[in-house]
């Protein structure tokens, strides 16, 4: 009998596309490259170590939690490291290193692995960390605060707190090809709006990521601003300010889009991203927070699962409730 | 090779390669095996057991009544000997009964459907006919009590890289026309649609058929897809297509119909397109029951340990564990993998990317679909996500990216909501 040839039975289909959770992962990963690459230049050597100190602190979270539950090792699937890269993207370069070690903690275990891993949790777990940073240790992520000590030759106040506390008047600092390039304060991944978009613009053309997201998202962003604009242009800031600062051009491509916590069918993927950028002006504009984006993306998180109930009726299907 | 629209608005599509002209310009017959085995649905055997026993002559062609009914039977596709009778469990768990034949080297041909059967008539084809090589439910098609308005007669092939119909077609002279013929004595209806890829249309007849020209590409090819395309409308998920008015048989079975009334002899050949481990098809002739090591060692392919055999094409087939599984009348395909190109699934959760829900040409939802067979809430999921709607394409397993063998947990379902119909329904 041993000497007998097995053949490997299992179901069809016998091919795959050959795509991966890991190559996905690996592919986001090169699209913030850009961004990071610039803000480590920008803000220097404390910016590589939250960096660098973030995804290794969010790998080894997940790892003992893989631990603790008795599961297989997941690192290898590359979403770990994403959420600490991304982590690392909205904090100040001048973070402590407690901050981070809470904040993957809080990601990875709070955001991801108690709700049973990769896939399962609700909201985007560097989002979920980050909220609870800004709601216990308000000045940790005060990038006006944070980023006392820097000289950068530019207008270094962050131009959404700049905005909220000085009206629209103080958009005159920020000429909108200098947030574009870079020139503003920020998170160490946010501030450079060129390479956020080139990153985005990749996954959108590899098709990592959905274009209805994130254009819909910068659609509703800008209307809503240009509405309040045009309502009250002393008070307001103008639709393209609000597009290239603060965590809008990251939120777009890189938080929203995220797979578990965002909408699948057409229609719900617009509404979604909708509402997002309709929320986060209103957030900015009128509420109390200075960047809307974290809020709005984790409310419309929630939303996901009765958006998505907006779908084609399937094939020979009957029609429900009939 | 998957093709999909950069916005997403349109399904994507595996374009499969049109059969290369002329490159094999006729079908290459498999010699007659040593031992054939004829796989019997338990279901169909009466209450009194099989009728054939160990030991009984058979001939080539020669009715087998298998149970208490007239309409259950098999054909023995070779001249021999009963030499073995086993339980085997197929597909889905499907029980069935084996018989082996050890065959003769010489064919003597039964002679009943010559004398008694060789009139194209409802009853006869029903009486010798009920299963034809490619349409293993044939007398779905000719059952009374189903109201069968239009039959669609498919010249395409099901599965990627299979031609096998589109070779028959190719190189038909004149069985086709016959069979449409004959298939409208048996089965009068009011349409007869024959569809066929854009390079055959010359081979359709030129009067008593309509012809519908398909694009030949994956799932398109699969026959729910291909009638809702002609009728312009889905045929209700539940339910057979023979059910919602519509027959189906592939143009082998129509062609062997024909054949079987012309010459007035019992069809006992398959025709299958080996696809060999560099994915290029053979198309050969074999006898019904021949097992797969037979026709890989006149094709001299080496299927080696660890390696993967194939029952249908790439996207949809069947695997299968042993060289000794036999060609039944539904194999349209032998596909043999090599094992560096066998890909595990794994059991990662659904990570809600929705490249299932882009690819399903049912619209089905199926990324909450599978997150409800994942636990075994069968009902719900048939209920509340459309599980009949699917189509059995496997579009979604081939796209997803956490490589979820979505397309095994919908069968799966489907299988377990039909046992629970069943056993409601003989509770009750």
């Amino acid at each position: 009998m041993l000497s007998q040839k097995l053949f490997v039975g299992s179901h069809a289909p016998y091919w795959h596309n050959r795509s991966s959770i890991t190559e996905k992962n690996c592919h986001i990963m090169i699209a913030c490259l850009p961004a990071v690459i610039f803000g480590i230049f920008q803000f220097g050597v404390p910016a590589l170590r939250v960096v660098l100190f973030s995804v290794s602190c969010a790998m080894i979270w997940e790892f003992l939690m893989n631990l603790a539950m008795k599961r297989p090792a997941t690192i290898g699937d590359g979403n770990a490291a994403l959420i600490g890269l991304l982590f690392a993207m909205l904090l100040p370069a001048a973070i402590p290193w407690w901050g981070v070690v809470v904040g993957t903690l809080l990601a990875i275990i709070v955001g991801k692995q108690i709700w049973g891993g990769i896939g399962c949790n609700p909201f985007h777990p560097s989002l979920v960390a980050l909220a609870i940073i800004m709601l216990s240790w308000k000045g940790m992520l005060d990038f006006d605060e944070a980023l006392v000590n820097y000289d950068f030759g530019f207008a270094a106040a962050y131009p959404l707190a700049a905005v909220k506390y000085f009206g629209s008047s103080a958009v005159e600092n920020y000429p909108l090809s200098g947030l574009l390039m870079g020139r503003q304060v920020g998170g160490i991944g946010v501030t450079f709006g060129l390479g956020l978009i080139i990153g985005g613009l990749y996954l959108i053309i590899r098709g990592f990521i959905r274009w209805e997201i994130s254009l819909s998202f910068l659609v509703g962003i800008f209307f809503t601003a240009l509405f309040f604009n045009y309502a009250n242009p002393e008070n307001y800031a103008a639709p393209m300010f609000h597009i290239l600062s603060g965590y809008t051009l990251i939120g777009a491509f890189f938080l929203l889009t995220e797979d578990s916590s965002s909408p699948v069918n057409f229609l719900p993927m617009l509404i979604y991203g909708l509402l997002a950028g309709v929320l986060t002006v209103l957030i900015r504009n009128i509420g109390f927070f200075v960047d809307g984006v974290v809020f709005a993306v984790l409310l419309l998180n929630v939303a996901n699962p009765l958006l998505d109930k907006i779908r084609p009726k399937a094939m020979g299907g009957e029609i429900e409730n009939a | 090779m998957i093709k999909r629209s950069f916005f997403g608005l349109a399904k994507p599509k595996l374009k499969t390669p049109a059969v290369a002209v002329g490159r094999q310009s006729d079908i290459k017959a498999i010699p007659l095996p040593q031992k054939v085995t004829l796989l019997l649905k338990s279901d169909e055997i009466g209450e009194g057991g099989l009728l054939i026993q160990i030991g009984d002559k058979v001939r080539t062609g020669q009715r087998l009544r298998i149970g208490d009914e007239d309409r259950t039977y098999c054909i023995s596709p070779v001249t021999g000997t009963v030499c073995s009778i086993a339980r085997h469990t197929g597909y889905l768990g499907r029980s069935f009964r084996s018989i082996t034949i050890e065959a003769t080297e010489e064919d003597q041909w039964d002679q009943e459907f010559g004398t008694e059967g060789g009139t194209p008539s409802q009853d006869n084809a029903l009486r010798f006919l009920g299963s034809l090589p490619g349409a293993p439910e044939f007398k779905n098609l000719l059952d009374p009590r189903f109201p069968i308005k239009i039959v669609v007669i498919s010249g395409m092939d099901r599965d990627l890289l299979v031609e096998t119909n589109r070779h028959l077609l190719r190189t038909d002279r004149g069985d086709l026309k016959q069979g449409i013929e004959v298939l409208k004595k048996i089965r009068p209806v009011g349409r007869v649609v024959l569809a066929v890829p854009s390079d055959l249309v010359a081979k359709a007849p030129q009067s008593g058929v309509e012809v519908k020209v398909m694009d030949i590409a994956y799932p398109y090819t699969l026959p729910r897809l291909m009638v809702e395309k002609i009728l312009g409308e889905a045929v209700p998920a539940t339910g057979k297509l023979e059910e919602a008015g519509v027959g189906f048989v592939s143009a082998e079975a129509v062609m062997a119909l024909g054949k079987a009334f012309r010459d007035r002899v019992m069809p006992v050949e398959k025709v299958l397109t080996v696809i060999g481990k560099d994915e290029s098809p053979t198309v050969v002739r074999v006898r019904v029951g021949t097992p797969v090591r037979d026709v890989l060692e006149s094709l001299n392919i080496e299927a080696g340990h660890g390696d993967r055999i194939v029952f249908g094409g790439p996207m949809a087939g069947q695997a299968v564990y042993s060289l000794d599984a036999p060609v039944g009348v539904d194999t349209d395909a032998l596909m043999i993998q090599d094992t560096t190109e066998v890909i595990p699934w794994a059991d990662t959760h659904c990570v809600n990317c929705g490249e299932c829900v882009r690819a399903c040409p049912a619209d089905v939802p199926v990324n909450m679909l599978v997150r409800f067979l994942e636990n075994g809430l069968f009902e719900e999921a048939a209920e509340r996500y459309d599980l009949f709607s699917c189509v059995e394409c496997g579009l979604c397993s081939y796209v997803c990216i956490a490589r979820i063998p979505i397309f095994q947990y919908i069968m799966l379902g489907k299988y377990e909501c039909n046992r629970m119909n069943q056993a409601e329904e003989s509770h009750a």
